[in-house]
C-alpha cells in the first residue's frame, strides 16, 4: 500500500488548474514545428517543454514544467499524455516543480571535482542556507541542483546559473557571484578570472601567427 | 608542434568575429559549390584517402561511414544527424566550435549531406549548452539568407536544409541511436542494432550519426586535399585533433594538436605542466570518462592517438585528457565516474541499470575502505558480466575506468581496506548490496 499522506505526482498542491500558451510561445512553436516532416511533429516535443517552461518564468518567476503544460504539449502535438509525461519525466532539464529566481546547478563530476567543485558546493550552502540537493531557499531566491558534466571541463569548476555558465569558480568567486544575483545583478557568464574563453591562462600557446584578410 | 597554418579550427578561442563575414575571411565557404560539383563519389573517396577516424570516440573511418548511405533512394528521403550532445566528462571541444566557428560546422553539414544523398541535417545540441545553441541558431540563420544552405544550396542545385534540435539534459542520448530516438520525441532510449541507422534510422530512413568534430573538418580537407590531412599525425590515426587539457594542470585549456603527439609533451607545451611538475602525476584519463586511466608509468611515453592508447588498453575516447596529480584520491575520482554512470543510465537493460547502481555502491565503500579484500575481484567480475551485455556502450563505459582502476592501482585499494580495519578493530561483514 502507498504511503496515504504521499501525494501522486501530478496533483501536488503547487500545480496549476491550467495551461495556455501566450502569444510568445505560439510564435516559437511555429518555428519549431517547421523544422520536422509532415506527421513527425512529435520531434517538437523538447522544443515545446522548453516552450512551457519559459512562459512559466515569465509569467511565475519560476521555470519549471507543470503537469497541465505537458497535457497542453501533449494536446498540440497529438501525442497521448502519457508520451509527454514519460519524456518530461526522463530529462533532467525540466524541472517538474516550481524552483527559485536563480537555478544554481553545481557541477560536481570529477573534472570539476579534481579543480575544488567541493568549495563551490560548499559556498552555495553557507550563502544561501539551502541544505540538501533540489532545494529551493527560504527567500525563493536559490534553488540547488547537483549536475554532472556539463561540459565546460578546461574552466572547471563551472557554476551553470539558469542558462549561463560561470566558469574557473572558486568560493570567494562563488560569494560575489551569489551576492550579485541576490541584488538582481547577473554579471556577464564565461570565465569569472578573465581569460579568453578555453584558451590557456595568460594567453594561447597556439594561433598566433596567422592573419586573415581585412574587412572589406 | 603543429604549425598554425595546419590548423583547421582558426577561431578556436572566439578571439574573432564568428559570423558569416568574418568566418568567410577565415576561409570558410570559399569555393563549396566547386567542392560539390566533383560529384558525391570523389567527396567520400577524398575523405577516405584523408584517414579522417571519427572524433566522437569510437574512431570509426568517416569516409567509409559515409558511404555506408544508399546510393540510390528507395523512396525515403535520407538524413545527416550531427552529434553535438557532447556530455562526455573532461569534453569541451564541440562548444568551441559550435560557438566560435558555427561555419565550419553548418559547411560540412551541406557536404556530407550532398556526399550521402541526405535533404537534411539535423545537429542535436545538448541542452545546457543554451548559448552556444543561440550562436548557431544565428550562424543557421546567416547561411540561408545567404543562399549557402536550403534550396539550391551555393548555388549547386543541391537542396539541403540544416536544423538545430535541442536536448535536454541526458547523456545517453549522445549514444547514436538515442539520440535518433529522442529527436523523434522519445525518451533516449538505445536501439538495438541491426538495423543499423544507415538502413533504419530517423523516421525510420537512412541516416548517419556523425560527431561535430568529424563533420567540421571536411570542408578544409576537401580544400586542402585529403594528403594533406593524412601527412599530419601517424599511419591509420591522421590529421589534427582538438585535445581538452582539464584537472591538476597549471592552465587547463583546449588545444588542436596533431595526432600522435606524446602526452607528456601535450601537457608540458600547451597546459603549463602539471601542477607541482611532471614527477607530481599520479594518473591521466586520456580520452574522457568513459576510458581507462593510465598511471604515470604510462604517461611517460605513450602517444595520443587510438592505436598507441589501445595498446596500453586505454583509448583516445574524445581526446579528453583529465590529469591527477599525487594528492588525488584517486578512487574517489573513479567513484565520482560511477555515480555519473548510475545517473545517467536510461534503465533499460537490466546489467547497466542493476549493475551501475551495485558498482557505485561498492565503489564508494571502496572510497573508505569499508569492504573486504577478496570483494575487489568481486567487483572486477561485476564490471565485466555489464561489459558486453546491454544494448549499447554505456555499459561497457561504466566498466572500464574501474577495470582500469582494479589494474593500476589495486595497492591503494587493498592499503585503504587495511587502513580502514585497522581503525575499526574487526573485519567488516559483507554488504547485501
Amino acid at each position: 500500500m502507498t504511503d496515504q499522506t504521499e501525494v501522486p505526482p501530478g496533483q501536488e498542491a503547487y500545480q496549476p488548474a491550467s495551461f495556455a500558451f501566450d502569444a510568445e510561445s505560439e510564435s516559437e512553436i511555429v518555428v519549431h514545428l517547421a523544422k520536422y516532416p509532415e506527421g513527425r511533429q512529435a520531434s517538437a516535443v523538447l522544443p515545446l517543454l522548453y516552450i512551457v517552461q519559459k512562459q512559466m518564468k515569465r509569467h511565475t518567476g519560476s521555470a519549471w514544467v507543470p503537469r497541465v503544460g505537458m497535457e497542453a504539449v501533449a494536446a498540440r502535438l497529438s501525442m497521448p499524455p502519457i508520451r509527454v509525461y514519460e519524456v518530461a519525466t526522463f530529462y533532467l532539464m525540466f524541472n517538474l516543480r516550481p524552483i527559485g529566481t536563480w537555478h544554481l546547478q553545481c557541477c560536481t563530476t570529477t573534472p570539476c571535482w579534481l579543480r575544488g567543485s567541493d568549495e563551490v558546493v560548499r559556498a552555495c550552502r553557507e550563502f544561501t542556507g539551502i541544505a540538501g540537493w533540489g532545494e529551493t531557499s527560504a527567500d525563493g531566491m536559490f534553488t540547488m541542483t547537483e549536475v554532472e558534466c556539463v561540459g565546460a571541463c578546461v574552466n572547471a569548476p563551472v557554476l551553470q546559473v539558469n542558462d549561463d555558465f560561470y566558469e574557473d569558480m572558486d568560493a570567494e568567486r562563488t560569494r560575489a557571484l551569489l551576492a550579485a544575483l541576490r541584488e538582481g545583478k547577473p554579471p556577464a557568464p564565461g570565465s569569472m578570472i578573465g581569460r579568453q574563453t578555453s584558451a590557456p591562462e595568460g594567453g594561447p600557446t597556439t594561433l598566433t601567427t596567422l592573419a586573415f584578410a581585412p574587412e572589406a | 608542434m603543429l604549425a598554425d597554418q595546419d590548423r583547421i579550427f582558426t577561431n578556436l578561442y572566439g578571439v574573432h568575429d564568428w559570423r558569416l563575414a568574418a568566418a568567410r575571411r577565415r576561409g570558410d565557404w570559399d569555393g563549396t559549390k566547386e567542392i560539390l560539383a566533383r560529384g558525391r563519389d570523389a567527396i567520400v573517396d577524398e575523405m577516405k584517402a584523408s584517414g579522417l577516424r571519427g572524433r566522437g570516440g569510437a574512431g570509426f573511418p568517416t569516409g567509409l561511414k559515409w558511404s555506408f548511405m544508399p546510393k540510390q533512394s528507395d523512396g525515403r528521403p535520407a538524413y545527416l544527424t550531427v552529434n553535438a550532445d557532447e556530455s562526455e566528462p573532461g569534453t569541451c571541444k564541440d562548444r568551441d566550435i559550435i560557438r566560435h566557428d558555427p561555419h565550419k560546422l553548418i559547411e560540412g553539414c551541406l557536404i556530407a549531406c550532398f556526399a550521402m544523398g541526405a535533404v537534411a541535417a539535423y545537429i542535436y545540441i545538448r541542452g545546457e549548452f543554451h548559448n552556444e545553441a543561440l550562436v548557431l541558431d544565428a550562424a543557421i540563420a546567416e547561411a540561408y539568407e545567404a543562399g549557402l544552405i536550403g534550396k539550391n544550396a551555393c548555388g549547386s542545385g543541391y537542396d539541403c536544409d540544416v536544423f538545430l534540435h535541442r536536448g535536454a539534459g541526458a547523456y545517453i542520448c549522445g549514444e547514436e541511436t538515442a539520440l535518433l530516438e529522442s529527436l523523434e520525441g522519445k525518451k533516449g532510449m538505445p536501439r538495438m542494432k541491426p538495423p543499423f541507422p544507415a538502413a533504419v534510422g530517423l523516421y525510420g530512413c537512412p541516416t548517419t550519426v556523425n560527431n561535430v568534430e568529424s563533420i567540421a573538418v571536411a570542408p578544409t580537407i576537401l580544400r586542402r586535399g585529403a594528403a594533406w590531412f593524412a601527412a599530419i599525425g601517424r599511419k591509420g590515426n591522421t590529421g589534427p585533433k582538438v585535445f581538452c587539457i582539464s584537472g591538476h594542470v597549471n592552465k587547463p585549456c583546449n588545444v588542436e594538436e596533431e595526432l600522435g603527439i606524446p602526452l607528456r609533451e601535450l601537457i608540458d607545451k600547451h597546459a603549463g605542466g602539471v601542477r607541482g611538475g611532471w614527477d607530481n602525476l599520479l594518473a591521466v584519463i586520456p580520452g574522457g570518462a568513459s576510458v581507462p586511466v593510465i598511471p604515470k608509468s604510462i604517461c611517460d611515453t605513450v602517444l595520443m592517438d587510438f592505436d598507441s592508447l589501445r595498446e596500453v588498453r586505454s583509448g583516445l575516447g574524445t581526446a579528453a585528457v583529465i590529469v591527477m596529480d599525487r594528492s588525488t584520491d584517486i578512487i574517489r575520482a573513479i567513484a565520482r565516474l560511477s555515480q555519473f554512470y548510475k545517473h545517467e543510465s536510461c534503465g533499460q537493460c537490466t546489467p547497466c541499470r542493476e549493475g551501475t547502481g551495485w558498482m557505485m555502491r561498492v565503489m564508494y565503500r571502496m572510497v573508505e575502505g569499508r569492504a573486504e579484500p577478496d570483494e575487489i575481484d568481486t567487483l572486477e567480475q561485476v564490471t565485466r558480466q555489464v561489459e558486453g551485455h546491454t544494448i549499447c556502450a554505456l555499459g561497457d563505459a561504466a566498466a572500464w575506468p574501474i577495470q582500469g582502476l582494479i589494474r593500476h592501482f589495486r595497492p591503494v585499494m587493498e592499503e585503504r581496506i587495511a587502513a580502514y580495519r585497522q581503525r575499526s578493530g574487526a573485519p567488516m561483514p559483507l554488504a547485501a548490496e
